[in-house]
């Protein structure tokens, strides 16, 4: 198993995070993982993106041109890495903000209105985790009990109690993904 | 009464503190770092603290302090003797450590250094000279020399409109909150180096006591740079740097 | 086992210190490597190690702070990305020349000025050829990975207080803020004073009674003794080339091309490696892990097999002068790099590869 994801947003969407805790899962189940993120000004206010890879053997490049799977949260992010998908690879985007829906016949998309879903689960902090649930259901490369443990290792322990909230919002995201049929 | 007769231990009434080294003094004569050599000899064998001192020489003319003075030294790059006796201090709380830097180590290239070590408060000792002038180089202008100084590279005199003003770097870091000990003191007489002596022990003691940066300026002489015999330099230095570098203590707590 | 832990590079080197005894840290923040005191600050290991950690008011102080800790003997580290290390050359120059042991940590960004804050290793010539004035070398250890970055740390103060010398860890941009898992070692405890002045008979600590003065200094006004001097660091230069250099290979046995490349670069030829090998070129990857001391061995015993030998570095092309220097000749060597901070992609230094071949 090799997974190669690049997750792109706004900074403040907590895309870091969700790679981190991505990250985190792999490491629980004696995978390889690397997280790279683009940094600088950029983060602040602007586009952050950061690679995630995945690997059952040891990973070469952390730095890649092609990615199995683009979940993107702005529309800067989807003209930058629509195109970066793999053929056949996975898209995966919330509609909130995106006035150029993908184009892509050649890939699977799907969509998730993390940003509707948090604000209906009151908690946008939410928005992450039910991202991350979205490709869980499509991708179930990590389980649900490793990402709990990515998560607990991942975030301070004064914010463990916010723990079963995530949870919560990755079934969420489960349960709310769309497949997109790109006409 | 020949020789034999004076030699005698009996009428000996001065002998040179044992952690000054029988090395030859490179020092011009006249020179006021070889008596602030023997006033830290001195102090530092009185307090039986040599096996637990640490010196910094700097670059300039005291850069071979190290040679004089029977205690273990590291020599800095220009300026930054603060910085390693900040390191070498913090690392090892239970030594005395102190830099000896002259007025273009202190004043001008390790400004930096010295003002945010005395802004820390680190517990070490400075020795600072000001002989207002560059010595080691050929006598050229410090940024104490003072206004109207003729040195190598003011040769019509300090003029504040083409080279600033003179720099009272002691009063500047006695503003410090991380000072606890800032004076100012001389030694071209007698009375001038007992009284320097007790500031210099002082200075000592006080970083064991976790107060802070004590500072003690030597205003000196060099009469090889200032073109003067030693005891003109002593009178130039009495009528012209005292007046605008006055003695005393500027900070004590 | 172990407990693994996912962290960044930089992250990776503040832990390697505080349980691999470092006894000081002394820095100034810059891009892209400020998360090392960050996370230094925020793990206080004063309480518990002992360890020293002081945000010094500029590169300049905090070399000179390595050079005041290390002349006691202490093991002493900074941090810092490619302006802040210009700054520190004089002092590196001073270390060396004094024949002090240290750490310095360099993630480089991109340059000249100040540059971007993007990855590069624009700073190899800088680093490797020593930085400062004068004739001397610093020990230069280049990582690829979070856990090179946080095994480095104990190598590096090894083999510097092994040879009495400055060592650098020469990482970038890319490994500094990768977060990747990390093996944490077992601890090794900070040295106690008996430890340290058996290590050190050379270091200030004070002259006890019957022994002589120390003086660390790199002054000799005398050519002559500075002479002496320099042969003294040559010679020792030489024994680490002799015996230090350390280097991985990948897929070398059969290789008709060599890739050679260093840290993050290193990562992603091995990439192109695979690449290559999926189109029917045989290719293999040499990572020089020291930089200095060059793995030259390891260069020339593979040159008989080799049609062409190809440099992958984040610069305009300054490793490769050293591989001409080893190759001398033999075989072609090309130079493939991105400058400023643009990193290339594993198909991109293939096809690039590929027009080599094909002219």
């Amino acid at each position: 198993m090799k997974e190669e994801i690049i997750i792109a947003g706004f900074g403040g969407q907590g895309v870091l995070s969700m790679g981190k805790i991505l990250a985190y899962s792999g490491i629980m189940q004696d995978q390889e993982v690397t997280w790279m993120p683009s940094y600088g000004p950029e983060m602040r206010g602007g586009t952050a993106n950061v690679t995630v890879i995945l690997s059952d053997k040891k990973i070469s490049s952390p730095i890649l041109s092609k990615y199995d799977t683009a979940i993107i949260l702005n529309q800067q992010s989807m003209d930058k890495f629509e195109d970066l998908v793999k053929p056949g690879g996975l898209l995966i985007y919330d509609p909130n903000g995106i006035t150029k829906h993908p184009q892509r016949k050649d890939i699977n998309v799907c969509s998730i209105s993390a940003a509707d879903e948090s604000a209906l689960m009151g908690n946008t902090k939410a928005f992450n985790m039910i991202v991350l649930g979205a490709f869980l259901k499509k991708k179930p490369i990590v389980t649900l009990e490793n990402v709990v443990k990515g998560l607990k290792k991942s975030i301070p322990p004064r914010h463990h109690h916010l723990i079963p909230m995530n949870e919560q919002a990755i079934r969420v995201g489960m349960e709310k993904l769309k497949d997109i049929n790109v006409l | 009464m020949d020789i034999n007769d004076i030699i005698k231990p009996e009428n000996k009434v001065y002998s040179k503190s044992p952690l000054l080294t029988d090395n030859i003094m490179h020092y011009c004569p006249g020179c006021t770092h070889g008596v602030v050599h023997k006033i830290l000899a001195e102090v530092i064998g009185e307090m039986g603290i040599q096996d637990k001192t640490i010196g910094i020489s700097p670059v300039g003319c005291a850069v071979l302090a190290y040679n004089y003075i029977d205690i273990d030294w590291e020599q800095a790059a220009h300026g930054r003797a603060p910085a390693l006796a900040t390191a070498a201090k913090r690392l090892n709380p239970d030594k005395y450590v102190f830099t000896y830097q002259g007025d273009g180590d202190l004043a001008s290239i390790g400004t930096a250094e010295i003002i945010h070590a005395c802004n820390r408060g680190e517990n070490i000792v400075v020795i600072f000279i000001n002989n207002a002038i560059y010595g080691m180089t050929g006598g050229q202008m410090a940024p104490t020399t003072l206004l109207g100084q003729v040195t190598a590279t003011t040769p019509y005199g300090r003029k504040a409109e083409l080279n600033g003003f003179p720099l009272k770097i002691t009063e500047l870091v006695a503003q410090l909150e991380g000072t606890c000990f800032v004076t100012r003191q001389s030694a071209q007489n007698p009375a001038a180096v007992r009284k320097a002596k007790k500031a210099v022990r002082k200075a000592f003691e006080n970083s064991m006591m976790n107060k802070g940066t004590s500072f003690v300026e030597f205003v000196g002489t060099c009469n090889s740079g200032w073109k003067m015999t030693p005891v003109k330099a002593n009178q130039w230095m009495e009528e012209n740097m005292f007046p605008f570098y006055p003695l005393g203590d500027i900070k004590d707590r | 086992m172990a407990e693994k832990i996912l962290m960044k590079g930089n992250e990776a080197i503040a832990y390697g210190a505080i349980r691999y005894g470092c006894d000081g840290y002394f820095g100034y923040p810059i891009t892209p490597q400020s998360e090392v005191m960050e996370t230094l600050m925020a793990e206080k290991p004063w309480e518990t190690t002992g360890m020293v950690v002081l945000q010094a008011e500029s590169e300049t102080s905090s070399i000179n702070m390595l050079y005041g800790g290390a002349c006691t003997g202490k093991k002493v580290m900074t941090s810092s990305s490619s302006p802040g290390i210009s700054l520190m050359c004089e002092g590196m120059s001073y270390l060396a020349g004094a024949e002090l042991p240290c750490l310095i940590v360099n993630v480089m960004r991109g340059g000249p000025g100040l540059g971007t804050i993007q990855p590069s290793q624009s700073d190899y010539f800088q680093c490797v050829k020593g930085g400062g004035h004068g004739d001397y070398k610093m020990i230069v250890l280049a990582p690829a990975s979070a856990q090179d970055m946080y095994d480095f740390v104990d190598k590096a103060f090894e083999l510097a207080f092994k040879y009495r010398t400055p060592a650098m860890i020469l990482s970038d941009g890319v490994i500094g803020q990768m977060m990747e898992k990390v093996e944490l070692r077992p601890i090794k405890p900070r040295r106690t004073a008996e430890e340290i002045d058996a290590q050190c008979e050379w270091a200030c600590t004070g002259r006890k009674s019957g022994r002589k003065k120390h003086m660390i200094t790199s002054l000799a006004l005398e050519a002559p003794v500075q002479e002496a001097a320099n042969i003294r660091l040559q010679e020792k230069y030489k024994e680490i080339e002799e015996k230090e250099a350390l280097f991985a290979t990948y897929r070398t046995e059969d290789a008709e091309y060599l890739l050679v490349a260093f840290g993050s670069m290193s990562r992603l030829s091995e990439s192109v490696v695979d690449l290559a090998r999926e189109n029917g070129i045989k290719m293999g990857l040499l990572r020089p892990i020291t930089l200095f001391p060059y793995p030259k061995q390891a260069l020339e015993s593979l040159i008989p097999q080799l049609k062409s030998i190809a440099s992958v570095e984040l610069n305009s092309g300054q490793m490769v002068e050293d591989i001409r220097l080893i190759v001398n000749g033999r075989v072609p060597v090309y130079h493939f790099g991105r400058m400023g901070g643009m990193i290339p992609s594993p198909e991109e230094i293939y096809e690039a590869f590929v027009k080599t071949i094909n002219r």
